[in-house]
């Protein structure tokens, strides 16, 4: 039962750095305004909130999980207050703090309508803080550490948020460019 | 410009710059009392917003006066380049728009107190209430203007105010139930004041002795362009435009030659907002929302604009647009894109670029920006265009074939 | 209800044209256009449940359902 768990706490926390890439990239997708994967903007959109909670909901496993595991270091303290526990605080006080940035970007956008853009977006942007801190907790924490398996998923996830970054960075990232198509409608060629 | 008083209404009669000349004339202040007196005199009275958009100014101030502790603004940010009277009001008339601030925040209970000026003409606003001390019931606070076009739009005035940027903001709600801060807010045209302080004194009745049924009273016109004496005149709604230009001294000698008058091809009425009327129908066309409108022109803020036949429509409508489009706070996409767009389409036609889509290309971005932005700033300046497209058609059809009036016109 | 569209905030991103086509085409720039040329296009009560997507989906938080007297 308890390696049960242990294996649920990892696998989990695999799973939700996977997702929280996915939600990245999904997230530049929508920024651009246009349709990608032949999804309409509203469904690139929405696939980018699905996946958010769902990356919410493992990440909520992830953290029950070592809760409950007798042989996980995690302490309630630790799940609010970064640094303070005694087993690998740091790599695990990483991990408090991209929880918190990304429970923190979501709650702020379940709020979005309340709360209202300029606030949401200021908070939104803590999602390319709490990523790469993410990363680092995933690589730096727990027994996986030195495997070959969980090098390559994060040099995927890593690869295709630096490509997406990259991507929002290009000036051909605009869908189309406004006065290009304002001298088309004054017929100036 | 020069202001004459060839046919003087009672704001600029009763003008007077000093405030002991003015209690002279107008005596003390008309105070109504608690319970909306005022109220009632001014929609007997008839009397609608003398800004541009001429909404009854009673129901304005109804609105403002059952909300919790209302604003009340006097507008004076005459952002428009051939308007002149508000200015002109403020300096001759001073203390007409004081005590009709005085009235107006008396009627609706005002808290709060704003006179909204010019930054040249705020120091004079100063020194005129510093000297209505005794007078005045509330304490007016003169915020400046910054000199641009769209700085007098009423929420523009509202965010300035608030110590924002003098922008016009998107209306969730209306101004008079959540302007300044979330409070009731009147903001009223400064001549409208002026205009609210004789009513108070004189009664509704003196008011409707001039101007049309649905329009009654005077309004301050500025008459510009092509006419011998420009500058700002005082007159009933209902004048005939041909009427507005006498006043002006009609149209300007010919520069340079035997004292003749100046041809005229078309008068612009109501501001860079406003229309083109050819000048065959604008002599006896009357200024009023009813006369003008099926010229697709309404009185605005009382601007006059004569165009001599010597100088191109296009060529004139192209420089304000490009003015209007400079203007743009470029906040809203279709009037940031559009309007330069439109200025530029404008400029070809008018410099003779033999390209017959121009005119089409036109009418196709009007469409693309009207209605579509938190102020009437692209709607304006779509008025305007429109009616260039219109009454200067055949110009049009000249210079596509590579040609221009005026330049016939000399030969 | 009405549509209103805060100009000073919408940026042109296209999703509420996709969610309410029979409410709105898309103009060159990419902002909406309401189909009938008002400031803010009336909803039929069949698209409703679109347009309060809309609302939630735009971006920019440039939309607002407003009843239909205002």
């Amino acid at each position: 039962m308890t390696n049960a768990l242990w294996y649920l706490g990892r696998g989990t926390g695999v799973v939700t750095l996977v997702l929280f890439s996915l939600v990245v990239a999904l997230g530049i997708a929508t920024r651009s305004a246009r349709p990608v994967f032949g999804l309409p903007r509203f469904a690139v959109t929405w696939v980018h909130r699905g996946a958010s909670l769902l990356s919410l909901v493992f990440l909520a496993i992830h953290v029950g999980t070592m809760l409950l595991d007798p042989y996980a270091p995690l302490r309630l303290v630790d799940v609010v207050l970064p640094f303070a526990g005694p087993y690998r605080s740091f790599w695990l006080g990483l991990g408090t703090i991209a929880a918190e940035l990304l429970v923190a970007v979501l709650v702020t956008s379940l709020l979005r309508q309340r709360i209202g853009r300029r606030v949401w977006r200021f908070v939104h942007w803590a999602a390319y803080l709490s990523w790469p801190v993410a990363v680092a907790h995933t690589l730096g924490t727990g027994t996986d550490n030195g495997s070959l398996w969980l090098w390559l998923v994060a040099a995927g996830c890593v690869g295709l948020v630096v490509a997406c970054v990259a991507w929002r960075l290009s000036t051909g990232f605009a869908a189309r460019p406004r006065e290009v198509v304002t001298a088309e409608l004054a017929g100036v060629r | 410009m020069t202001a004459t008083m060839m046919h003087p209404g009672p704001l600029l009669s009763l003008a007077a710059a000093g405030l002991s000349e003015h209690v002279r004339r107008t005596g003390q202040l008309p105070w109504q009392g608690p319970g909306g007196r005022l109220i009632g005199l001014l929609e007997r009275a008839g009397l609608t917003g003398r800004g541009g958009a001429g909404f009854p100014t009673w129901r304005k101030l109804a609105a403002v006066a059952v909300g919790e502790r209302p604003v009340v603004i006097g507008n004076g940010a005459e952002g428009e380049p051939a308007s002149a009277k508000d200015r002109t009001l403020l300096t001759r008339a001073p203390h007409l728009v004081l005590d009709g601030l005085q009235l107006a925040a008396e009627a609706v209970g005002a808290d709060d107190c704003y006179l909204y000026v010019p930054a040249r003409i705020a120091d004079r606003a100063r020194q005129a209430l510093a000297d209505r001390a005794g007078r005045d019931r509330f304490a007016v606070t003169v915020v400046e203007a910054p000199d641009t076009f769209v700085a007098g739009e009423e929420s523009a005035v509202i965010a300035r105010i608030a110590g924002r940027r003098a922008l016009p903001t998107d209306k969730v709600d209306l101004v008079v139930r959540s302007g300044l801060r979330g409070r009731p807010t009147l903001v009223q045209n400064v001549e409208t004041l002026a205009h609210l302080a004789v009513i108070a004194h004189r009664g509704p009745a003196a008011f409707r002795r001039s101007g049309t049924e649905a329009e009654p009273g005077s309004f301050l016109a500025t008459i510009g362009g092509a006419v011998a004496t420009p500058g700002v005149y005082e007159a009933p709604y209902g004048i005939r435009l041909g009427g507005l230009l006498e006043l002006a001294g009609g149209p300007a000698t010919q520069p340079g030659r035997d004292g003749g008058k100046q041809p005229l091809s078309a008068v612009l009425v109501g501001g860079y907002h406003g229309a083109w009327l050819p000048i065959a129908d604008a002599v006896s066309a009357p200024m009023s929302r009813a006369g003008l409108a099926p010229f697709g022109a309404t009185p605005g803020a009382g601007v006059v604009h004569a165009l001599p036949a010597s100088y191109c429509g296009l060529v004139e409508t192209a420089r304000i647009t490009g003015y209007l489009a400079e203007q743009s706070a470029r906040q809203c996409g279709p009037c940031r894109n559009g309007l330069p767009m439109m200025a530029t389409t404008l400029h070809r036609l008018a410099a003779g670029e033999r390209d017959s889509r121009l005119p089409d290309q036109l009418a196709r971005l009007a469409a693309l920006v009207v209605n579509r932005g938190a102020c009437h700033h692209p709607d304006g300046t779509v008025r305007l265009v429109r009616s260039a497209l219109r009454v200067f058609a055949a110009e049009i059809d000249l210079h596509l074939a590579g040609r221009c009036s005026t330049v016939e016109g000399r030969r | 209800m009405k549509l209103r569209v805060d100009w000073t905030v919408c940026d042109g991103r296209g999703t509420c044209v996709e969610l309410l086509p029979e409410v709105l085409d898309q103009d060159p720039w990419g902002y909406p256009m309401p189909k009938d040329g008002s400031r803010a296009p009336e909803v039929p009560p069949e698209a409703e449940p679109y347009a309060r997507r809309a609302v939630a989906y735009c971006p920019r938080l440039a939309l607002r359902l407003v009843p239909s007297g205002r």
